[in-house]
């Protein structure tokens, strides 16, 4: 950007030393192409000889008139006054060079867009070479990416093939195992059968040889024989002891059977008595609200018919509790289940009813708002406020009963206390204006400098129109080389900043640079357009980011936000108008 | 609650007679007979060898002594002390004896399960059962004593036989569905049988008295199955513990399950409370450290404990048993039903230390006792529902709906409860030890209260 700015600048100047030249050596505008090697251009001009002399004005006049016509300005024609005559009729000569001149600023606007244009180009292009680049890297990686996740998919499909392989072989395996398990099981279980029954025979050969051998010592010696503890003698036994054994075991059998029947038939007996008053209170229940909650008369006729049905269900469910027969029972069941129905469609319809309800009620609960909400919220805040006054008051009170109501050494505590409290606060506040202090005291030093560096910048600014309208005012006279060198001057004057600086009045340079096409036009006191406008200067003395930075800073370090806001921006104005006031002041001191 | 003085016993045998009036005892060779209210000795017979078994006949009248060793059994009579009756097995061998329910035979099972002896003191006579299976429970009386069903293996079949135990009359014989029949219980009213298979196959197999077969219940296949079966009192349902830590209640009319009771190692039941017992050795203070408390050293050393109610989740913890091991320790090998079928306690075997308390009307959890140590046995009370447990230290231990207590058994030199039975009128509870015995008197007023 410096260097771009500084080529503006010279190209400035060099515009300004060209017009002087132009009016001087028409010869010189051959020259123009290379302009922006404009010190080689001037240290050449004193080498090449006049292009016009005393003799040959006439054919310069001529050649300068054929230039002319080739250039399309045939309209303006440059003339001797008197034909062989040394001076020239001066209205078509100054035309000719006014027009010259717009040609010329119109073709350097041109050049300069081209060149703008041919650099944004170039950037561009180095831009895209370098995206080019950057894709063609991208792809490149991406190839290799691919060729990495090839690589890694080839050994995965290697890896699930050897583990399908695996697989395979372990289902083979498991097969195989249940296979060995199942031949196994089958020798166990025909061998402990074997082993069974080798037993089975020992033990019968066994129990045979004791047998056999008459065993002396197996032996039962009693005192006396015992009576049966029922006191009856024994029985033989007969087939008739066998079946009065069968039939003890069916009389026990049934007289077990007919408790766990009686048992259920008790619990039946209950759960009917049960579904009897549950269907008794469910009819009660639906009975009433039936006209009414159905508007249709279809539905009210099978309504009727169905409660009539019902009724006579009812009825005879009763009688079925003694009778027991299947018809009866099975017409229970069937009202039961429709008076469930009946009440669950019941139940369904008072929940969507509630559900409803509710959601109207939500709906309103959301068209509501606003108005009530803040009246609420004041109320509230009213309250809270009450509160706290309230609180306030309990505390002063509390703090006055044990001012008076203590002795002197706990009040003193207390005092002490409170004074404490008092000093922490005082002393945290103190804190906070120390800080502000020093913002205040950071922000003046700031302005301080930006006065003066104001200053010096008007100073030099001021200088420099000084010099400028010097150089005009020359320029309208003809003392080519006085002016030339303080031009030289000028530009030295503007060259010499350091680079922040420069960089701060490329903004300047611009309003500059346009007042010196105006003025050229149309000439006018250049005081109004020099001096740069409010906001310009902000952005020249860097306050409104410092400023906010500042303001930044303070947010992190104060908590109560709004009030120092207030400050903040009390202390933006105050600035804009010592601001103001400082410039007034440079105005006045120069 | 008072504890009587310590008696020696051997074996652990030592029994109430069935209408609660006496107390029988083994030491060695020697049966004692006391009154159970004043434990005064009223009889003491001589054996001819150390007891291994000692019953009561249902009349209360008759005590069986067995001696399996010798193959010999005596019976000696409560009312006529010099009646005497011996019966010898003979070199056939002797591996478990009982009494018929009508107490006037004996019922006795040879080595290898060759034969079951049925001796009558009646006429002397004497029968034979070929063929019973040597299993879990492989015979069982109903309740009412007229029924017996044994277990039967011929052929490498199970059959069930269903004798009527007044003339010995076989009155049903039948082949069961099961591999391995591994034991068999009959409902109290006495009109089902309940026939499990062994663990290798989870099937619960329900007979009719008649032999038909009522249903069939299976939960699952493959891994080991039944462990412990159960009636409730009512008879209403069938409490099946298996080896996959949970218990399946069956009901009564459609013999499906009702509800599965399972038994998670971290309980977050809420309905459920979990009494901890907490061991705290009592603080000594110094000055205490006097002659007195030396001698009272025993009771000294005795860790105290209580139980605390613990906020839940609670971790059981839990014992993994060794898988190469047969007979793994692991699911519910003991299932209790209270006398009023209103609880179910159970335990299992890999959380040895904690005994579950399970509501059968509410189907859920009721409580969970969380011992230092694990639980040898318990027992409910035979009125209440009260449950009675030890764990083979010097502590008794009491639930109750009401809460859960721990009561030190005040009795010197160490007295180790190995196990516990109810008297049957619930009053009264008898402690044994490794050789002693001592009776734990319930204060029945404050019950009552």
């Amino acid at each position: 950007m410096g260097e771009w700015w500084t080529t503006e600048t010279s190209m400035e100047n060099y515009e300004i030393s060209s017009i002087s030249h132009g009016t001087m050596s028409p010869s010189r505008r051959n020259n123009l192409v290379s302009m922006f090697s404009f010190p080689l251009a001037k240290s050449s001009y004193s080498m090449i000889s006049a292009f016009c002399t005393e003799d040959n004005i006439p054919q310069c006049v001529s050649y300068v008139n054929q230039e002319l016509a080739s250039l399309g300005l045939s309209s303006t024609c440059i003339e001797a006054i008197q034909p062989g005559g040394a001076s020239l009729n001066t209205v078509p000569a100054l035309n000719a060079m006014y027009e010259l001149l717009q040609i010329h600023r119109r073709n350097m606007c041109n050049l300069e867009e081209l060149e703008r244009e041919q650099l944004r180009k170039s950037s561009t292009l180095e831009h895209v070479q370098m995206s080019n680049s950057r894709l063609k890297d991208q792809l490149e990686l991406s190839i290799r990416e691919k060729s990495g996740l090839h690589e890694t998919e080839r050994q995965l499909q290697l890896k699930i093939k050897t583990l399908q392989s695996c697989l395979k072989t372990e289902k083979d395996e498991v097969q195989k195992l249940q296979s060995v398990i199942a031949s196994r099981a089958s020798q166990y279980s025909h061998d402990a059968k074997r082993k069974e029954r080798e037993a089975a025979k020992l033990k019968e050969r066994l129990s045979q040889l004791l047998v056999d051998r008459k065993d002396k010592k197996l032996a039962i010696d009693v005192l006396n024989c015992l009576g049966r503890s029922d006191g009856k003698r024994r029985h033989w036994k007969t087939t008739k002891a066998s079946s009065s054994h069968e039939g003890d075991m069916y009389k026990s059998l049934l007289s077990d059977y007919e408790a766990s029947q009686r048992s259920l038939m008790l619990e039946n007996a209950e759960l009917k008595k049960v579904l009897q008053q549950m269907k008794k209170e469910m009819m009660h229940i639906l009975s009433p609200r039936q006209p009414s909650a159905r508007g249709a008369t279809a539905d009210d006729s099978q309504e009727q018919a169905d409660l009539d049905g019902e009724e006579k269900a009812g009825d005879t469910s009763r009688e079925s509790l003694d009778q027991y027969c299947e018809h009866a029972r099975e017409q229970l069941t069937n009202s039961i289940r429709q008076q469930w129905r009946k009440l669950r469609n019941h139940v369904e319809k008072l929940d969507s009813q509630a559900s409803q309800a509710q959601n109207q009620l939500e709906s309103n609960k959301e068209v509501i708002p606003l108005e009530a909400h803040e009246d609420e919220m004041e109320r509230m805040r009213c309250e809270v406020q009450q509160c706290k006054e309230f609180i306030h008051a309990q505390q002063q009170l509390l703090q006055q009963q044990l001012n008076t109501s203590f002795d002197d050494e706990t009040a003193a505590l207390l005092n002490d206390c409170y004074t404490l409290e008092e000093k922490e606060r005082l002393k945290e506040e103190w804190r906070l204006f120390e800080e502000q202090k020093r913002n205040f005291e950071r922000e003046r030093k700031n302005f301080t400098e930006a006065a003066i560096r104001l200053g010096r910048e008007k100073k030099a600014f001021e200088e420099d129109r000084a010099s400028w309208l010097k150089n005009q005012f020359l320029n309208m006279t003809p003392f080519s080389h006085r002016r030339r060198c303080s031009s030289s001057d000028a530009q030295s004057a503007l060259s010499i900043r350091s680079e922040p600086e420069i960089r701060m009045s490329s903004v300047k340079a611009q309003p500059a640079k346009s007042s010196a096409y105006t003025t050229f036009s149309t000439p006018k006191p250049s005081q109004s357009a020099a001096v740069p406008s409010t906001a310009e200067l902000y952005r020249t003395l860097r306050l409104r980011p410092d400023s906010s930075s500042s303001r930044h800073s303070n947010r992190g370090r104060w908590q109560e936000s709004s009030s120092i806001d207030d400050g903040e921006t009390r202390l933006k104005s105050k600035h804009r108008l010592s601001i103001f006031s400082l410039g007034e002041d440079e105005n006045s001191l120069t | 609650m008072n504890f009587s003085e310590v008696f020696k016993q051997t074996n652990q045998l030592c029994k109430v007679s069935p209408d609660g009036k006496y107390l029988a005892t083994c030491v060695q060779y020697r049966l004692v007979v006391r009154d159970v209210s004043t434990l005064q000795i009223l009889q003491l017979y001589t054996c001819l060898d150390q007891v291994s078994h000692m019953e009561w006949s249902s009349d209360s009248l008759f005590i069986l002594c067995a001696m399996y060793n010798r193959g010999l059994v005596q019976v000696w009579s409560l009312e006529q002390p010099d009646w005497h009756c011996k019966i010898d097995e003979g070199s056939i061998g002797l591996v478990s004896s009982r009494w018929s329910p009508d107490g006037r035979h004996i019922l006795n099972t040879t080595e290898f399960h060759l034969r079951v002896t049925v001796w009558s003191l009646c006429t002397k006579a004497v029968s034979y059962i070929k063929y019973p299976k040597a299993c879990q429970k492989g015979v069982d009386f109903s309740r009412d004593g007229r029924y017996m069903a044994l277990a039967e293996r011929r052929d490498c079949k199970d059959y069930v036989c269903v004798f009527v135990c007044d003339d010995w009359h076989l009155l049903r014989h039948f082949e069961t569905e099961t591999q391995d029949l591994a034991g068999l219980e009959w409902s109290p009213n006495g009109c089902v049988l309940a026939v499990w298979d062994s663990c290798l196959e989870y099937k619960v197999l329900l007979y009719s008295l008649d032999g038909r077969l009522l249903s069939t219940y299976s939960a699952y296949e493959w891994s080991l199955g039944v462990k412990s079966v159960s009636w409730s009192p009512s008879s209403q349902f069938l409490a099946i513990g298996s080896y996959d830590e949970k218990v399946r209640i069956l009901n009564h009319i459609t013999w499906k399950k009702i509800t599965q009771l399972e038994h998670p190692a971290v309980i977050d039941n809420t309905k459920a409370t979990v009494y901890k017992e907490v061991e705290k050795r009592p603080g000594v203070g110094s000055d205490e450290m006097s002659l007195h408390s030396i001698t009272m050293g025993t009771t000294l050393f005795n860790t105290q404990s209580k139980y605390e109610i613990c906020p839940l989740p609670v971790q059981i913890p839990v014992v993994k048993p060794d898988p190469d091991r047969a007979n793994p320790k692991i699911g519910i090998s003991v299932l209790a039903f209270s006398s009023d079928s209103r609880y179910l306690a159970t335990k299992n075997d890999n959380m040895a230390t904690a005994v579950w308390v399970w509501d059968m009307q509410k189907m859920s959890l009721e409580a969970v006792l969380e011992q230092t140590s694990a639980v040898r046995c318990f027992q409910w009370d035979p009125q209440r529902p009260r449950l009675a447990l030890c764990t083979g230290n010097t502590k008794l231990y009491l639930w109750s709906p009401g809460g859960c207590v721990s009561v030190q058994v005040p009795t010197e030199g160490g007295f180790q409860v190995q196990s516990l039975n109810w008297h049957c009128s619930g009053n009264s509870l008898i402690l044994l030890g490794k050789d002693q015995l001592c009776l734990c008197y319930m204060d029945t007023d404050q019950e009552d209260k």
